[in-house]
């Protein structure tokens, strides 16, 4: 294919992941508004008013970035994970794979899917929280930049996810017992400086910590990780993820019999 | 390399996982122009074969060019001289009749608007034109197999494979896809069609190949395979002919 046609083949793939995200939207855009809101009011509101501030921040101040990047996080993952596995499932996704766009092209378009809706939720997130508190930014591209990539990252999870599984089973397994509580000790709620050192040094292993971070220093110029760290351990695993995504597709493991 | 052949497949094997030998060693070439049957029992390895074509299903060994394009080597290249209309629907239900079309010609690079345009003629000759704005799901068991012989000509492929296009269509319908596939073939494209129904593949094919247990059984003009079983029909032909491989 030539680069227009492939720009015509991207274009498709993103375009469908639209309309299937804006058809359902009451399942993909809403979800994640109510329950920010929730926790915008319980933890930012009612509680956090009671807890001292936080590197000069106060609660909901400092929760605000963490409650973005989780939205960020799990509607990246849950829109490719739902999104190709349903493809597979009711084998649509055959139409794509006799055509002759080109693999890397496929894995970009699902990963572009996920990334819209990843920016998008965030976006309303965001201004949901500005019901309930005053928002500065102290870096847009380190915001901008950390939001986006941790999007692709968790894309591409949710494409590797939707690539292995076999059922409805698999592709609710991961995001309860591994991306939620992962998130959750993601350093949302927390700053991982106030952790007993067992548990900070713990904590460390968990790579969300890195992008929460990272987002929150965009917001309020604070992080508990070192930034560049932040950035070269989401990279790194971009790389990795993208590059495995890419393997599984040529070889059609978990799609070609 | 052979221009002159839409379809050059050797020593085709597949094993599943299981164990299960689906193809063991098909070789077969199919020139370009022609109407060629691939006909067998179930679980034959008729859609394991066509699978294998269309990149849906890895093969085991073996080799298979499509105009002289490896689907190893160049797979792009290969699939876009195929259309392929499945034996299941494999459409989503929740779009409209013209984005299912439209979206399909997109993976082939081809705008939406240059779609459209494209679209028009495909969908009034399978009359589908009317029905291009409804959701899918809404369209009646034929219309669904028209509207998946639609997609696969968006991009106006060379060859046009067909795993069992009138499976379940009524015998009115039936006939009218038949003289829309002799249309097709009358302005050049190839056509691979796997069927059931025996009278179809001896009205509409000019070569026929059987295939049983993973083999081809037989592989000749339909009109010399009739002749030299007495001018039997190809029904009984069939079974004496898989009785035999089943013995063998």
């Amino acid at each position: 294919m030539n680069p227009r046609r492939i720009t015509v083949a991207y274009y498709t793939l993103v375009r469908k992941e639209w309309v299937r995200m804006t058809r359902i939207w009451s399942q993909t855009f809403l979800p994640s508004i109510v329950t920010t809101t929730l926790y915008y009011m319980i933890f930012g509101a009612f509680i956090g008013s009671q807890i001292a501030p936080i590197h000069g921040f106060s609660y909901i101040q400092f929760i605000v970035p963490g409650l973005v990047m989780m939205a960020v996080i799990t509607n990246s993952y849950s829109n490719v994970v739902s999104g190709f596995f349903g493809m597979k499932f009711q084998h649509n996704l055959e139409e794509i794979m006799v055509s002759p766009t080109p693999n890397w092209v496929v894995v970009l378009g699902f990963v572009s899917g996920g990334v819209v809706r990843g920016v998008v939720v965030g976006i309303l997130v965001l201004l949901t929280s500005l019901f309930f508190t005053h928002l500065t930014v102290y870096s847009f591209f380190v915001l901008i930049s950390a939001a986006i990539l941790t999007s692709i990252l968790f894309s591409l999870a949710g494409l590797l996810n939707g690539i292995f599984a076999k059922g409805f089973d698999g592709i609710s397994i991961v995001p309860t017992f591994v991306l939620t509580p992962l998130t959750y000790l993601g350093g949302v709620f927390y700053s991982i400086d106030r952790l007993p050192p067992i548990w900070r040094a713990i904590s460390l292993g968990n790579p969300i910590i890195y992008m929460v971070n990272a987002f929150r220093y965009g917001f309020l110029g604070i992080s508990d990780t070192p930034l560049v760290l932040s950035f070269g351990i989401l990279i790194g695993l971009t790389v990795v993820l993208f590059m495995l995504c890419l393997y599984l597709f040529q070889k059609g493991i978990g799609m070609r019999n | 390399m052979n221009t002159h052949l839409a379809l050059t497949i050797t020593g085709l094997r597949k094993t599943y996982d299981t164990g299960t030998s689906a193809l063991k060693g098909v070789s077969l070439s199919i020139a370009e122009g022609d109407f060629f049957a691939l006909l067998g029992p179930n679980g034959a390895g008729k859609t394991t074969l066509i699978s294998i074509l269309t990149c849906l299903t890895n093969k085991t060994s073996g080799t298979v060019e499509v105009f002289g394009a490896s689907i190893d080597t160049e797979p792009e290249r290969a699939k876009t001289y195929i259309g392929l209309v499945p034996q299941e629907f494999n459409f989503n239900i929740f779009e409209k009749v013209i984005d299912i079309i439209t979206t399909q010609a997109g993976y082939y690079g081809i705008t939406r608007s240059s779609a459209l345009q494209d679209a028009e003629p495909i969908l009034k000759e399978l009359g589908l034109w009317e029905k291009r704005n409804d959701k899918a799901m809404s369209l009646s068991g034929g219309m669904k197999r028209r509207l998946m012989i639609a997609r696969a000509l968006i991009h106006h492929p060379r060859l046009l494979i067909l795993d069992e296009p009138t499976a379940g269509v009524d015998v009115e319908l039936r006939r009218s896809m038949w003289e829309f596939l002799k249309k097709m073939n009358e302005t050049g494209t190839t056509i691979i069609l796997t069927t059931h129904y025996l009278e179809e593949a001896e009205q509409l094919c000019r070569n026929v190949a059987i295939i049983n247990q993973g083999a081809i059984v037989v592989n000749e003009p339909t009109a010399a395979l009739l002749h030299r079983h007495g001018d039997k029909k190809l029904e009984d032909i069939f079974l004496t002919l898989l009785q035999r491989s089943s013995t063998t």
